[in-house]
């Protein structure tokens, strides 16, 4: 199955210069496309994938406590068999990405580590989820406690209608954050990258913002509740290349204070945020398939040395 | 004739005489279908204007006092309409009263709580009540209701909340608290499967939002499920309104024919539509006839307004949710 | 440690038992409404039944009222003319709802479509006592009640209800079957009569039975049109005839519990109608929309 890479290996933090690299690489893009310099689609086409130098200082994944870990989980809707045998485990302030063709079951694995597919009344989860420690399946653990600690940002934007504010303010109401609830409010939107462009009116209906907009409110109302993880399903497949790129340069940001786990169809969007990425696939049976972990392991190492070779043939698009 | 060709009926081989009689059809089928709609716009405004019409001599003879007047003396010719649409108000607002929060918990029921399996079944007995014909539920009301109302629910309100003007008097077989009970009962269905419907049309992912944040299912209802509907359970709601203001028979049948103003729920009374259907076969003199239709006329008026009301909410509601707001 | 263990704590909060407690409540509020809805169904239909059945025998159907003092005796006239007011009322309303609801999907534009369907929902909702009080002041006054009479009235409720349901129906024909028909060379009318309506004909049926059975149990507006009847059974439209529903609302108010008997019986009867029509006009509506559709 996938390979833990906390296997016997010690190394410090991912260099600065490895950030910033990045970072500039992304922007030079931002900026050659809002010039006009380049063309949109470029962003996705071309986009070189930064690497680092195998030699360079490695993450220290080692040093990170493990905020999810499953073990042996299989998630079936009904009959079918969606994900099987799922052993991973998520890092601590770090941006991991979960990558692979369409309906290798990636949405489901991410739903599985917030109890949502508990909404699908034919879902059914074996084998456990640990978070620090307790296993979020077990008796005694009430969903409503699990999904206030990890949060989730949808494909499409889903805004409450009501006003910006109020998007943000719900959450803090309901969950009995009410002590300088305009204080908590500005802050989530700020986190977000989107105060400014909203401060002056919000009180309007979150409907009036863009696409763009909408997915940051999103985002701005499930970090407003502190939680500890947030997950977010192919938060930027709805969105235009702009927006894409302010939502990426947000995960940077926003992986100092929480854990981020992002699905993406996009693997170029998964070089450009994520410090792990996990690929899954769809394994083939009689009865139709379901998806299985491939390999998981830092970044870098699956997009320029994979093991596994189916890895490497959908890193390098030869199939997915 | 070559504006009114389709392309595809102009090859040559077609024989002209089909053409014309299948022109002959079209405007014909185009005819007789906008013929019929044409009788049923004029169907309604026929209905208004023949009630006024048959009010007539009664509006010039009373004119809008008649509204105002209490009373209703054939031997003196002294008829007003106030008793009647002060029943009319009691009764339907009283039954709105309880049948609206019931029909909102209902339709809550069948769209998020029921068993999946249990949902369309549960849903269907709800609709059932609805197809009871008035006149039944009226019988109901007389044989069985009303002596419980009489001699059990009656002197338990009487003894405990007969301080209140509400349930003091004596509790009887008939009367206001039978009719507002059995009007409940016929609002409830109606306005809970509109509900039900409107609950159901909530976009999923809203819900899952409220969810994934930590809120509990009450919780995600009270902040995006009934926020979202606000405007159809509105309509929903004034449509319930309508069918109470409307029914005369089961009411007639239950309300006891009283006459004047009370506060007491076990008083009997009159409704505008009951009136009516009470006095269908007493009314002797042109005069009487007249200001009965009277009544029916300012039965039509509120119907009409609460009917209109409830449709042009329903219409814009639809607009806006495809329209973007 | 121990304060990571805090922070992460998946049991439930003071505060979160709390909110979980407001919401148990709340669900249990919900389900008491709707179970209270439904057993208040089965009061009422088990109330009529057990009073209603026992009255039920062959002289029942088949005799008219009993002379006063005697017993035994039927509601035969009341059958009859049920029967008589409702189909001469049926055969009013269903060719006019078809028509209008085909003027609004087929050929009229789309504001004048609204208005046509404001104006139906409009009557839909109209107290039936008034349209009673607008039949007889049209055509009762001068000229003595009649079983068309009742049956015109009938007419004006049943007809909101069938162009409704047809009107539906035709928005489920797929557009790709009209332009099929159109395409082959076929007629506006053709298209319609020959392809279009033959589609819709389960779905009109269906809504034409669930108007038969609303309009079956209307009291109101036969007040006005047809309720002075004499004790005899009576095919003739021209004669005002006595029916069930009206029969009803009579026997109900008088003192005389023979009557009240008579009553329940005859309530049965009409429920047991109007509650099975209802239930297999749905299901087999159900049905033929899955089959428009899948």
């Amino acid at each position: 199955m996938g390979r833990d890479p906390t296997q016997a290996r010690r190394a410090s933090s991912p260099p600065a210069g490895l950030e910033r690299a990045r970072r500039q690489s992304r922007h030079a893009l931002h900026d050659g496309i809002a010039s006009g310099a380049l063309e949109a689609d470029t962003m996705h086409a071309v986009a070189p994938i930064e690497i680092a130098q195998p030699g360079e200082a490695r993450l220290s994944a080692a040093n990170r406590e493990a905020v999810f870990e499953t073990r042996g989980l299989n998630v079936s809707y009904g009959k079918a068999l969606a994900v099987a045998s799922v052993d991973l485990s998520i890092y601590r302030n770090l941006v991991t990405a979960i990558i692979g063709p369409s309906g290798c079951g990636k949405s489901t694995f991410l739903r599985s580590l917030n109890r949502m597919n508990d909404l699908v009344p034919s879902a059914r989860v074996e084998g456990e989820v640990l978070y620090h420690g307790q296993n979020i399946y077990g008796d005694g653990v009430d969903p409503v406690e699990v999904r206030r600690r990890i949060g989730m940002v949808f494909q499409k934007p889903n805004p409450f209608p009501k006003s910006i504010y109020d998007n943000v303010a719900w959450g803090l109401r309901v969950l009995g954050m009410k002590d300088d609830l305009d204080g908590r409010v500005e802050r989530a939107l700020t986190q977000a990258a989107l105060w400014d462009e909203v401060k002056d009116r919000l009180k309007k209906s979150a409907f009036g913002l863009s696409g763009g907009q909408q997915q940051r409110l999103c985002l701005a109302r499930a970090i407003a509740v502190e939680p500890d993880v947030v997950l977010l399903d192919e938060p930027a497949s709805a969105l235009d290349p702009i927006a894409t790129s302010k939502i990426e340069d947000l995960m940077h940001e926003l992986k100092n204070d929480y854990t981020l786990v992002i699905v993406t169809h996009n693997m170029q969007q998964a070089a450009r945020v994520a410090d792990m990425t996990a690929f899954f696939t769809l394994e083939r049976t009689e009865s139709g398939g379901h998806g299985v972990l491939v390999e998981y392991d830092e970044t870098p190492k699956i997009f320029t040395q994979p093991a596994d070779k189916r890895t490497e043939g959908y890193v390098t698009g030869r199939f997915g | 004739m070559s504006a009114r060709v389709d392309a595809v009926t102009s090859t040559p081989a077609l024989p002209s005489r089909r053409r014309l009689g299948d022109r002959f059809g079209d405007v014909v089928l185009h005819v007789l279908t906008g013929a019929a709609a044409a009788a049923a716009v004029a169907l309604l405004i026929a209905i208004g204007w023949k009630i006024f019409d048959i009010a007539h001599p009664a509006i010039s003879k009373f004119g809008l006092a008649f509204i105002t007047r209490q009373g209703w003396d054939a031997t003196h010719i002294r008829f007003g309409a106030l008793d009647l649409i002060w029943g009319t108000a009691v009764t339907s607002f009283l039954a709105l009263l309880i049948a609206a929060p019931l029909s909102i918990a209902i339709g809550l029921y069948l769209s998020e709580l029921a068993p999946r399996g249990a949902r369309t079944v549960i849903a269907s007995l709800v609709e059932l009540l609805a197809a009871i014909p008035s006149v039944v539920l009226g019988l109901w009301g007389i044989l069985v209701l009303g002596p419980f109302v009489g001699k059990d629910l009656g002197p338990w309100l009487h003894r405990y909340l007969g301080f209140i003007p509400l349930f003091d008097g004596t509790p009887q077989n008939a009367g206001i608290l039978v009719a507002v009970l059995v009007l409940t009962i016929m609002i409830v269905p109606i306005t809970s499967s509109i509900c039900r419907e409107l609950f159901l049309e909530v976009p999923a992912e809203l819900e899952q939002g409220a969810l994934a944040l930590g809120a509990t299912r009450w919780e995600m209802v009270r902040g995006v499920i009934l926020p979202y509907t606000r405007t159809g359970v509105g309509a929903a709601v004034i449509l319930g309104f309508g069918r109470a203001v409307g029914e005369a028979i089961a009411v007639t049948q239950v309300i006891g024919a009283g006459y004047g103003i009370h506060w007491s729920l076990f008083a009997t009374g009159d409704t505008l539509a009951s009136k009516l259907a009470e006095q269908y076969d007493s009314a002797t003199t042109k005069i009487q006839t007249a200001s009965l239709v009277y009544l029916a006329a300012i039965l039509l008026v509120i119907s009409l307004l609460v009917n209109l009301a409830a449709q042009l909410i329903v219409r814009r509601f639809a607009h806006q949710r495809t329209g973007g707001s | 440690m121990a304060v990571d263990a805090a922070r992460f704590s998946l049991t439930p909060s003071p505060r979160t038992r709390r909110r979980k407690l407001v919401n148990l409540l709340m669900q249990a509020l919900a389900t008491i409404a709707a179970l209270a809805a439904v057993a208040v169904l089965a009061v009422v239909i088990i109330s009529v039944a057990r009073r209603g059945a026992t009255a039920l025998n062959w002289d029942f159907f088949t005799k008219t009222a009993a002379t006063f003092g005697q017993s035994g005796g039927g509601v035969a006239n009341a059958l009859v003319g049920s029967l008589v007011i409702v189909a001469i009322a049926t055969v009013m309303a269903v060719p006019v709802g078809i028509l209008v609801a085909l003027y609004v999907s087929e050929f009229a534009p789309p504001r004048i479509a609204d208005f046509v369907r404001l104006v139906l929902d409009v009557l839909n909702g109209l107290p039936s006592i008034i349209i009673g009080i607008f039949v007889f002041g049209l055509l009762v006054v001068g000229s003595g009640q009649a079983a068309w009479k009742g049956s015109f009235a009938l007419a004006i409720i049943m007809l909101p209800l069938v162009a409704r349901a047809t009107q539906e129906v035709l928005a489920l024909v797929p557009t790709t079957l009209r332009e099929g028909a159109l395409a082959l060379g076929a007629s506006r009318w053709r298209t319609v009569v020959g392809v279009v309506l033959p589609t819709t004909l389960g779905g009109i049926l269906t809504g034409t039975v669930l108007a038969v059975a609303r309009a079956a149990g209307e009291t109101a507006p036969l007040l006005f049109t047809t309720s002075i009847a004499a004790n005899t059974v009576t095919w003739d439209p021209r004669q005002p005839v006595l029916s069930i529903p009206y029969d009803i609302f009579v026997l109900s108010e008088s003192a005389d519990p023979a009557d009240h008997a008579r009553a329940w019986a005859l309530g049965f009867v009409l429920i047991s109608f109007v509650l099975v029509t209802s239930l297999t006009a749905r299901l087999l509506l159900v049905r033929y929309r899955k089959r428009l559709e899948g």
